[in-house]
């Protein structure tokens, strides 16, 4: 009784004003509703999509052979998790794929924006080199990797080499189209405010074509994962690729899935990293370009 | 004297993108003693930016010459200020950084700068907004960095091109009254580019007015009111009245020219 006593006499306080205040109050509220509702879809769409492939796989609908089921890669995980992998303990795999990605990335990040930003800059040199740059484009790189396989051997390097040429090409062109972009105002300005050619690279053009330059981040660090995996395909003795390449060979769908879960978590940890160092390098603008919630 | 400027006889061409040759500026003849605050008045379009492109070295003249303080141009002089008509601060300084860079590529250190910018952050009254960036302030606060900007670096001539043409009218008046007051503590030549002529003489000691383009100077007015003026009242006074008609007799043909010109473009 005296619950509900309260309950009315709190109510009834604002009922008065409730003309003024009903409608911002709702428009308040309305942004968290909405945020439930999308999560609320977001677990349902897992739930029908996971829960339809579980039960089409135990009733034979698709093979489960060929496409594995749901239960049966949350188990391959587990046991992997707690006995290991034919290649050793799990941990150790994702560690020595994420140190692939992690080294192919950067090495080639650095050099994709060192030579954007040189060619960006030089214009001689862009002309002479760009008929080059457009043909090595154009090839696949990723069958580099067997190349790489060859010439660097087994470990770690040919792994690191396919992530890095993969990521230097997206880099490059975003940072190279971003210096050829940088305002001529800005430039001009600089040059009247006494800067150099060195200051006027690292002071107005670099930090201008940097929101080109991790919009290209956010792919490429994708791209890394993908280089690295696929060089342990073409020939490795650990890694989630290699893992993934011994479940192939095993007719194992199941752990086929199980890599492939284990990639997207590295990924959307990487992702999130890298949203935040976006946030921290550009926190002059107003808002960042890449919206990446989808 | 030695003009603080002198154009004489110059002439501009660009290349056009389809192969053709614009003539920008052709013969153009003025000079601006030290000191003077010059504006440069004519129809939009006719050539009234590149006049200060020449002057501050960022683009070279086709024929004739170009001097500041005696010496012929070549390249980007020290002692030259120049406020764009656009937002040329860089977005990624804060204000405090955005003033200090001119002293810091002169060679002090940051600390020094810094030290100097907060001096001219406050003169230009933006004293609290030193940590803000250009994105969260005002069109004319971002004016006021510009300002600020290039008065650091004491330069000897202060070109301004069209600085206040994109703020509100009340804002462009406080503007124009705090460039002069700023100006006043200075003993710079100004070349201040506009194409609203009210404005040019309630700043300028001297109006130029160019021709429709190729540009070249067709008139050269000298303002005589007091100093020091306040913007906002002094378009009541009946010399302003005589100086605006004077002028607007000369700069009306010029805009009629082309107006034709550009609706005979467009047809």
């Amino acid at each position: 009784m005296n619950e509900a006593g309260r309950r009315v006499t709190e109510r009834s306080a604002p009922a008065r004003t409730a003309a003024a205040t009903d409608l911002p109050a709702r428009l308040r509220r309305r942004p968290g509703w909405r945020q439930a509702m999308v999560q609320g879809l977001r677990a349902l769409t897992a739930v029908v999509w996971i829960g339809s492939w579980e039960l089409a796989a135990r009733e034979h609908w698709v093979d489960p052979f060929f496409f594995g089921m749901p239960s049966g890669i949350a188990q391959r995980l587990a046991t992997w998790a707690t006995e290991g992998t034919a290649l050793g303990p799990l941990w150790e795999q994702v560690v020595v794929t994420m140190q692939e990605t992690v080294l192919g990335f950067l090495v080639g990040s650095a050099a994709g924006v060192v030579a954007g930003v040189l060619l960006g800059r030089n214009r001689l040199l862009a002309d002479v080199l760009s008929p080059y740059i457009k043909a090595a484009n154009s090839i696949p790189r990723v069958v580099l990797g067997a190349l790489f396989a060859i010439s660097l051997g087994l470990d770690i390097k040919s792994k690191v080499a396919t992530a890095a040429i993969l990521v230097f090409f997206v880099v490059f062109f975003n940072a190279f189209q971003g210096v050829r972009e940088v305002d001529r105002d800005l430039v001009a300005n600089a040059r009247i405010l006494g800067a150099g050619s060195r200051r006027l690279t690292t002071e107005v053009v670099i930090p201008s074509a940097l929101s080109w330059i991790i919009a290209s981040l956010h792919i490429s660090f994708g791209l890394a994962l993908v280089g690295a995996v696929v060089g342990e395909l073409f020939g490795a003795t650990e890694g989630v690729g290699e893992l993934i390449y011994n479940a192939e060979h095993n007719f194992d769908a199941n752990g086929v899935f199980a890599g492939m879960v284990l990639l997207a978590a590295v990924a959307l940890v990487a992702e999130a990293l890298m949203t935040a160092l976006e946030h921290r390098l550009i926190r002059w603008r107003p808002n960042p370009v890449t919206d990446m919630s989808i | 004297m030695t003009p603080a400027i002198e154009l004489r006889g110059v002439t501009k061409r660009f290349a056009t993108p389809g192969g053709g040759v614009y003539t920008a500026l052709r013969d153009l003849t003025m000079r601006v003693a030290p000191g003077e605050f010059a504006a440069v008045v004519g129809p939009t379009g006719c050539g009234k930016s590149t006049t200060l492109a020449l002057v501050s070295g960022l683009e070279a003249a086709s024929a004739g010459e170009v001097l500041v303080m005696g010496r012929p141009v070549r390249g980007i002089a020290p002692g030259i200020g120049y406020v764009f008509q656009t937002d040329a601060v860089f977005p990624w300084k804060s204000v405090l950084d955005n003033v200090a860079a001119g002293p810091r590529y002169h060679g002090a250190s940051t600390r020094a700068a810094r030290e100097l910018a907060r001096e001219w952050v406050a003169r230009v009254g933006l004293t609290g907004f030193e940590d803000r960036y250009p994105h969260q302030l005002s069109g004319g606060m971002r004016k006021r960095v510009a300002l600020a900007q290039s008065l650091i670096n004491e330069p000897r001539i202060l070109l301004m091109d069209e600085p206040f043409s994109a703020l509100d009218v009340q804002t462009r008046t406080l503007m124009e009254n705090e460039l002069l007051a700023l100006w006043a503590s200075t003993s710079a030549s100004v070349v201040f580019v506009t194409h609203d002529l009210e404005e040019a003489i309630a700043l300028a000691d001297r109006v130029f007015v160019l021709t429709a383009g190729p540009a070249t100077v067709k008139g050269d007015y000298p303002v005589d009111l007091a100093r020091p003026r306040n913007v906002a009242e002094i378009r009541f006074e009946p010399r302003f009245a005589r100086i605006y008609q004077e002028v607007w007799e000369d700069l009306r043909d010029e805009v009629l020219v082309s107006y034709e010109r550009s609706r005979q473009a467009g047809d």
